[in-house]
């Protein structure tokens, strides 16, 4: 409806060069403040320019095992340890903040998330992850031991909504620009979405399902991904304009990318994982007002002092004597001080792109499958209101989706507890989907904090006019390596299968080895690569998977 | 016609796409205000409008000659619709009862005449300008003339000046277009009839000048007309427009224009729900309301001698001491949120609930009806799960559940829900003139409630109950007989579907 107003510059400046710099559009000091935050950008940077040289480590230490990384992967290995009875491992964070891109924020008003925000409800094999929320106090399993979570973590009605033509409708897929036969479409995408939903190969493997790893090798499935998400619908004779509005929407949602950049089998996992057969109803998701943070705290709490924030590892390095040691250095960011762990075993839960810097003396194969993983940058802002807007239409809702805007919306941190009215806080997230996304991280550190505030605002003010004199602060985060890309060909290429193998004692975990970022993957590697440490030190366990 | 007609051209457009669009919101607000469930009243509005501006475009080829003066009837017409729309939707909603189909008619002529307008001008300019010229810019002027309005609306009009005040206006701003129309398109124009157009025009604007002069009588007597009643009281609070009115029949109050009660009968309906709680505690010493805010249940409360403490949870502070501000509700409530035993909580009880943790000896729920979804979370079996921790070990809930008679749906989705959550209920009823049969619930955690036994000290001051009627509640006629339901959670929400469905089926 609109395209001559500001908002529509700034957003198509994101879209064009970064040099494109908008000049004179940060007189945002207007009632509100804010900061701009991103992962610790300079110990990455120097880790990755070799601008860290090795001290000479004079104190060293010794350890069973060590989890680098404190992302849901790594905590997650770490709480599969703490199960089986071991007690000599320590996790090191880089981060001061546990949990990754599932961290969280807290105010006055409310938790809320910087990343992560939900799960959906597991599916019922799914019996790590159920074992999870149970030991969280959020699930309970029934007479028949079947599992259901609680009413109050089940995302609150209203759900989803979208603002199209001026005002918000119920539910995201835009219905009120729908003629007849985009409704058409829309079924026959449905009844194919069924279809890959109840397929099963020769044995019985579904083609899709959580974590992927259980999902059919079948050439039928995997061929695939091939092709982008756009050219396979086009292929199947879709042209709706709605629909592809909407997958683009899901694609950009889930992976950061666009309909036509997102391999179609991953297109596909995203519609066809959830559920067991197509007769049964879409499971819900799962939510807390802090997102995943709320699963971050669960288990840094079960974990305790094993936990160790603020701790940088410097390199990894694969024993060359026969203790078998693995050798770690370690920089204390506060204390500055270095000192060196040897371990018997190291869980590498940190992303590939960084096993090139940190793992010394790789041998070149395994360098140049870490080399074929690529990271889409996103940008994630807590906006922090005084009050809501005021609106007519279909009511605030937890995920709330404006078409026509590049940004994903905002969820509203305060829905789940059931606070309607006052202060609130809600989470805009944009995947910056450029064809390079290396492009996508030079932006992202070329725009200011007034830039970003100023995108965040005006986009929110295509749906709320009056949203500029609620907002009271606006904390921008720009995550560089947000996510792990679905493209075509890298989801079932080798390179991706082998990263997850071990290297000598070094085992590997991270959403990342599955090509698609979630929580269930980070979840699975995270006790798999655990798994395989304790199989490698004869304990004796039955495995949660 | 030279450059810088067509620039004013242009300005025509804009300006003819900003009324329509602002007719559009009014009548979406203006329905959502007088029928309440706003999501069906806007999609219905909007579909409507859509449509008929398709109609409209369609109907525009037929007009074949006399483009120029037919394109200035047109705008004249609009004017005049949507200009006088909103205040005459207002007066008419008090006195007619085929309110709906003047509201959706207004809506499809309005966008006609809206629809028909610009295509009649592209073809008039067709002439002057290179066509695929013409198509991009009328287009850019009409979405920005949309933008305008949809930024307009919330921020200045409706808060400054109203409804009605904003539907006169735009409609003089559309008169006054016509009015330049006519000179603007004076080398299409035949002299013939000039001054009769011109006149008209004027005439228009003058009507609706006085409705603007008149503007403050009309909004009166709209919402009176409405209520059915003098507006005695009335005033906004952050969550609610606070009405009250008075008629021969007594005081009634309106929170968002749905009536709470009616003095001459809410006796019936506060005997109701709160006697056969209280009385059935073998010493109910402390009473929780949720909801309630008036003070009306607490009076009933207070006739107990037991009674050591009320605490009462109201989301509205502007509700809560509505009786300092406005004496004859001080009256009629005896002052009981004054008494000393009557502790109030402003707060939204889904909150207060999870935080408190004392246990009640009685409960009495007086939520509004699960009218959206934030009041149905109070109906949820998460919600009726932590009212259990709330309870002490013999504790009894009393629950107001809508009509089993108008929606049968939603009062037994509160009862099954309730029953979902470990409760056992006695479904009853009452009949209250001013709403008809009403429904409660009463609820217990170990045993059935017994049908409860009025002490002669408390049933002597009442108006409704004694021993024989108050056992007749607990009789549910064949017609408000048990209905299943789905179970209404927080993540389905399910009773606020049912009570949307139920009732407009009623309005
Ligand atoms: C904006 C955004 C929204 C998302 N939303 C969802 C969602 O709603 N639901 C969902 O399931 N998933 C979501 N995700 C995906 C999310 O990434 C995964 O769910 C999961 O949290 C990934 O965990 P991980 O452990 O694999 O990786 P990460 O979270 O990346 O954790 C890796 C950790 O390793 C640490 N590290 C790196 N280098 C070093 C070093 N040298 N020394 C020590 N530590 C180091 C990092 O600081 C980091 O904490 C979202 C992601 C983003 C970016």
């Amino acid at each position: 409806m609109t395209g001559f107003d500001r908002r529509e510059l700034l957003l198509t400046a994101l879209a064009g060069s970064s040099s494109m710099l908008l000049p004179g559009c940060s007189q945002t000091n207007a009632g509100f403040t804010g900061e701009l935050l991103s992962p610790s950008l300079d110990v990455g940077h120097r880790i990755r320019d070799g601008d860290l040289p090795e001290p000479a480590v004079t104190n060293w230490q010794e350890s069973g095992v060590v989890i680098v990384g404190g992302g849901i992967s790594g905590l997650a290995a770490a709480w599969r340890l703490h199960h089986a009875g071991v007690d000599n491992f320590t996790l090191l964070e880089l981060e001061t903040v546990i949990g990754g891109t599932s961290r969280c924020g807290q105010s006055r008003v409310s938790g809320y998330p910087w990343g992560a925000h939900y799960v959906p409800v597991p599916r019922a094999d799914n019996r790590a992850l159920w074992r999870l929320l149970d030991e969280m106090g959020v699930a309970a399993q029934n007479a028949q031991g079947v599992y259901s979570a609680h009413e109050h973590i089940l995302c609150r009605e209203p759900h989803e909504r979208l603002f199209v033509q001026g005002h918000w409708a119920e539910g995201l897929y835009p219905h009120s620009v729908a003629t007849d036969e985009d409704l058409r479409q829309w079924t026959s995408f449905q009844e194919r979405i069924a279809h890959w939903i109840d397929w099963r190969d020769a044995r019985g493997t579904p083609a899709f399902t959580i974590p992927l790893a259980g999902c059919s090798a079948d050439e039928a499935v995997i061929g695939l991904d091939e092709v982008s998400m756009g050219d396979w619908m086009r292929r199947e004779g879709w042209d709706s304009v709605p629909l592809f509005w909407w997958v683009d929407y899901c694609c950009r949602d889930d992976y950061g990318l666009t309909i036509e950049q997102t391999s179609a089998w991953a297109g596909l996992f995203y519609f066809a994982s959830r559920r067991e057969n197509s007769n049964s109803v879409s499971p819900g998701v799962l939510t807390w007002p802090e997102g995943n943070g709320r699963i971050v705290r669960h288990l840094s709490r079960v974990l305790g002092s094993r936990v160790n924030t603020g701790q940088a590892v410097l390199s990894i390095q694969q024993s060359d004597d026969q203790t078998g040691r693995v050798r770690i250095v370690v920089l204390d960011r506060e204390t500055k001080q270095v000192r060196g762990i040897r371990a018997q075993q190291v869980i590498f839960a940190a992303p590939q792109f960084l096993a090139r810097y940190l793992i010394l003396n790789r041998p070149a194969g395994r360098v140049a499958d870490s080399d074929q993983f690529q990271y889409g940058a996103w940008v994630g802002a807590n906006v922090h209101l005084s009050d809501r807007p005021q609106e007519p239409d279909f009511p605030l809702s937890w995920d709330n989706v404006i078409h026509d805007s590049p940004s994903l919306g905002y969820v509203v941190a305060t829905h789940q507890q059931g606070i309607d009215h006052g202060p609130t806080v809600w989470t805009w997230y944009l995947p910056l989907c450029d064809d390079q996304p290396s492009d996508a991280r030079r932006k992202l550190l070329d725009l200011t904090w007034e830039h970003w505030a100023e995108i965040v605002i005006t986009d929110l003010e295509r749906a709320h006019p009056d949203a500029r004199d609620l907002v009271t602060r606006v904390d921008v985060m720009r995550w560089g390596h947000a996510m792990i890309q679905a493209r075509p060909g890298f989801i079932w290429s080798r390179s991706r299968q082998r990263a997850a193998t071990a290297e000598g004692a070094i085992h590997f975990a991270g959403t990342d080895l599955s090509g698609i970022a979630l929580m269930e993957e980070a979840f699975y590697h995270g006790i798999r690569a655990a798994e395989e440490v304790l199989t490698v030190r004869d304990a004796l366990f039955s495995s949660f998977l | 016609m030279n450059r810088a007609p067509l620039f004013l051209f242009y300005l025509n457009v804009l300006i003819i796409a900003t009324c329509g669009l602002i007719y559009e919101l009014l009548a979406g607000t203006l329905a959502s205000y007088l029928l309440g469930d706003s999501v069906t009243q806007f999609s219905l509005v909007i579909g409507i409008y859509l449509s008929a501006l398709g109609v409209g475009a369609w109907l525009s080829s037929f007009v074949e000659e006399k483009l120029a003066r037919c394109f200035i009837e047109i705008e004249l017409a609009v004017a005049l619709v949507g200009g006088t729309s909103a205040p005459l939707l207002f007066l008419a909603f008090g006195y007619i009862d085929w309110f709906r189909p003047l509201l959706y008619g207004l809506v499809f002529l309005i966008g006609v005449l809206v629809g028909l307008e610009l295509p009649l001008l592209m073809r008039l300019l067709k002439e002057h300008v290179d066509f695929s010229d013409l198509v991009s810019r009328v287009l850019t002027f009409d979405y920005i003339g949309a933008l305008l309005a949809a930024l307009l609306f919330p921020i200045l009009l409706v808060p400054h000046l109203g409804l009605v005040r904003t539907s006169l206006i735009f409609g003089i701003i559309n008169a006054l277009v016509g009015l330049w129309g006519t000179h603007l398109l004076r080398p299409l124009l035949s002299p013939k009839g000039l001054g009769g157009l011109r006149g008209r025009a004027m005439l228009v604007v003058g009507l609706l000048v006085t409705g603007i002069i008149k503007a403050d009588a009309i909004t009166t007597v709209a919402e009176e007309n409405q209520l059915a009643g003098t507006v005695v009281h009335a005033e906004s609070s952050p969550y609610q427009r606070i009405v009250i009115a008075e008629n021969n029949t007594g005081i009634q109050l309106f929170l968002n224009g749905q009536l709470q009660f009616n003095s001459a009968d809410e006796y019936r309906y506060h005997e109701a729900l709160v006697h056969p709680a209280v009385a059935s505690c073998r010493n109910a010493r402390r009473i929780l309301v949720l909801g309630g805010g008036d003070g009306l249940a607490v009076r009933e409360i207070l006739r107990y001698a037991t009674v050591e403490s009320v605490t009462l949870v109201d989301l509205d502070p502007a509700m809560t001491s509505l009786a300092d501000r406005f004496p004859p509700l001080a009256e009629l409530t005896g002052n009981a949120l004054r008494d000393s035993r009557v502790t109030v909580i402003n707060q939204d009880a889904f909150l207060w609930i999870d935080k408190d943790t004392a246990r009640f000896d009685a409960v009495i729920i007086d939520f509004p009806d699960p009218g959206s979804y934030s009041v149905g979370k109070l109906y949820t079996s998460y919600f009726f799960s932590r009212l259990r921790q709330r309870l002490a070990p013999q504790g009894v809930v009393t629950i107001q559940c809508s009509s089993p008679l108008v929606s049968p749906k939603s009062y037994w989705c509160v009862i099954n829900t309730l029953e979902k959550s470990g409760f056992r209920v006695r479904p009853f009823q009452a009949t209250v003139p001013t709403f008809g049969v009403w429904g409660f619930a009463l609820a217990a955690v170990e045993d059935l409630p017994s049908i409860p036994q009025l002490s002669p000290q408390v049933s002597q001051q009442l108006k409704f109950l004694d021993q024989r009627v108050l056992d007749d509640l607990f009789i549910m006629p064949r017609d408000l007989s048990h209905v299943e339901t789905e179970i209404n959670r927080l993540n389905n929400q399910v009773l606020v579907r049912y009570y949307d469905r139920e009732w407009s089926r009623w309005q």
